[in-house]
């Protein structure tokens, strides 16, 4: 068996150890060895795949859509919190990996973490848009105007697929349970830092409790090893900068207006002589 | 079968204090969380010791030479280089995390394109001169020391 990156032309197997618990069973977990084919540009979850449908059926994972969009395949992927899905054996250049649940979340079963800590916590810091326009919010009459600039002022933390890889990372997360943790924290800012809003004050409570914004130390583990480019790091210093404004007396802002009603409507493109109307086709 | 399911209490998986000494394979500054903590604590213990020495003072001008005396050794003052190593790399990285974590020197938002670079990993040069700082200071101390 090979582990170098080097030769892996000839390599024709990978080893996957893989952290087994099943809570009916075990008392504790245990780890499991699987040696299965390698294929090019496989990756991870593949290879739990193939250990699934013709090794061991009662490998528990969770898996969706395979294209790092639906969050459920993180796991600790030779010590690092990855997403299955979007890890290329290739990528990590051993064929000898160790596969372990998340971390700071309980597990279910084998590779599944309960994750419904993070979940409660995210909707703890209202992730939605709250403006005083509430009859605006509930029957729009048109979009919110935004400026491409203040929409890139918190887009970057809008990719969140909540996969809970950066709470596995942080270790205020390894030790305090209450900690709102990266996910929740930077979806508070997602929506404090958006123009289109003018409650931040109401997250803001949420968030200044010890176990909220002040809980991070700034390790930044969390941005290493987000799979989405989000950054919760920044995300929460810059929350952090705002609840400390707003505690020496800042204002919330002027939500955007509504966008004016269209002053003239453009000329229509003609429809091209070539397409087939429904009419042609009765 | 069914009933006990659903009283079923999931395995705790928390990393715990041994998470902040070793997490994973993670770079350097969340392991500067560790040490940061590490050396206030060590800071503090000093600080807790240090006046309860000079309590010695109190009762006798003599009884406090006596206890210089016992402190006059080579571990004693490699000991107190260590704390003053302690005290620059605490007040130094102090000084950068109360800048980063009220939002100075990080930057703005980036849209996430492949391959990431996320705002400590930009802002990286600050540790970097953060530790030359630390390592002139601590050279020009051993010479104070000798
Ligand atoms: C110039 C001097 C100092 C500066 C600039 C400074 C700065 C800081 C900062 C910014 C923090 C919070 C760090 C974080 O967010 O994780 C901190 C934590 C701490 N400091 Fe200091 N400090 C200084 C001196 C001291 C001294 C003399 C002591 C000991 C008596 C001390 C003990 C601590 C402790 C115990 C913590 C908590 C560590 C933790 O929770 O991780 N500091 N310091
Ligand atoms: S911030 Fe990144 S790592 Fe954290 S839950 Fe969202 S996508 Fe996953
Ligand atoms: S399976 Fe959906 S993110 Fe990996």
């Amino acid at each position: 068996m090979s582990n170098n990156g080097e030769n892996q032309g000839s390599v024709s197997k990978l080893t996957l150890k893989v952290q087994r618990y099943n809570p009916d069973r075990d008392k504790a977990p245990y780890m499991q060895e699987f040696t299965l084919p390698f294929r090019k540009g496989m990756t991870v979850l593949d290879g739990l795949l193939y250990i699934r449908e013709n090794i061991d059926s009662s490998l528990a994972f969770r898996a969706s859509c395979r294209m790092g969009i639906c969050g459920a395949c993180a796991m600790l992927i030779n010590n690092l919190p990855r997403l299955a899905c979007h890890t290329p054996v290739e990528e990590i250049g051993e064929f000898t990996l160790e596969i372990k649940p998340l971390p700071n979340f309980a597990i279910v079963k084998d590779l599944v973490p309960d994750t419904s800590s993070m979940f409660e916590k995210h909707a703890s810091v209202k992730p939605y848009l709250m403006r005083d326009d509430q009859e605006e919010m509930e029957h729009p009459t048109a979009e919110f105007v935004q400026s491409p600039d203040e929409l890139e002022s918190y887009l970057q933390f809008a990719y969140c697929i909540k996969c809970g890889a950066c709470v596995a990372a942080c270790p205020t997360s390894a030790t305090g349970k209450l900690y709102l943790g990266p996910q929740a924290l930077t979806q508070a800012y997602r929506y404090c830092g958006d123009s289109r809003d003018n409650k931040s004050g109401e997250r803001i409570s949420a968030v200044d409790p010890y176990y909220g914004v002040w809980g991070c130390h700034f390790a930044g583990a969390c941005s290493q090893v987000c799979p989405k480019g989000v950054d919760p790091a920044l995300a929460i210093q810059l929350l952090r900068r705002k609840v400390f404004a707003q505690s020496l007396g800042g204002k919330e802002r002027t939500p955007s207006p509504v966008a004016a009603p269209p002053t003239g409507s453009k000329e229509k493109i003609p429809v091209p002589e070539f397409t087939v109307t429904q009419d042609d086709r009765s | 079968m069914k009933a006990q399911s659903s009283e079923r209490r999931y395995l705790e998986n928390y990393l715990g204090i041994k998470g902040w000494v070793w997490g994973g394979r993670y770079r350097l500054e969340r392991y500067l969380y560790t040490l940061h903590r590490i050396s206030g604590l060590a800071l503090l213990f000093y600080f807790l010791l240090h006046i309860a020495m000079n309590g010695f003072r109190l009762s006798s001008g003599e009884s406090w030479t006596s206890l210089m005396d016992i402190f006059d050794t080579p571990i004693v003052k490699f000991g107190e280089y260590l704390v003053l190593a302690g005290f620059t790399f605490h007040a130094l990285n102090g000084l950068r995390l109360i800048l980063q974590e009220l939002g100075y020197t990080l930057g703005r938002p980036k849209p996430p394109v492949y391959p990431y670079v996320d705002a400590l990993e930009r802002r990286r040069p600050i540790v970097f001169v953060m530790g030359g700082v630390i390592i002139i200071l601590l050279v020009v101390f051993i010479f104070n020391f000798i």
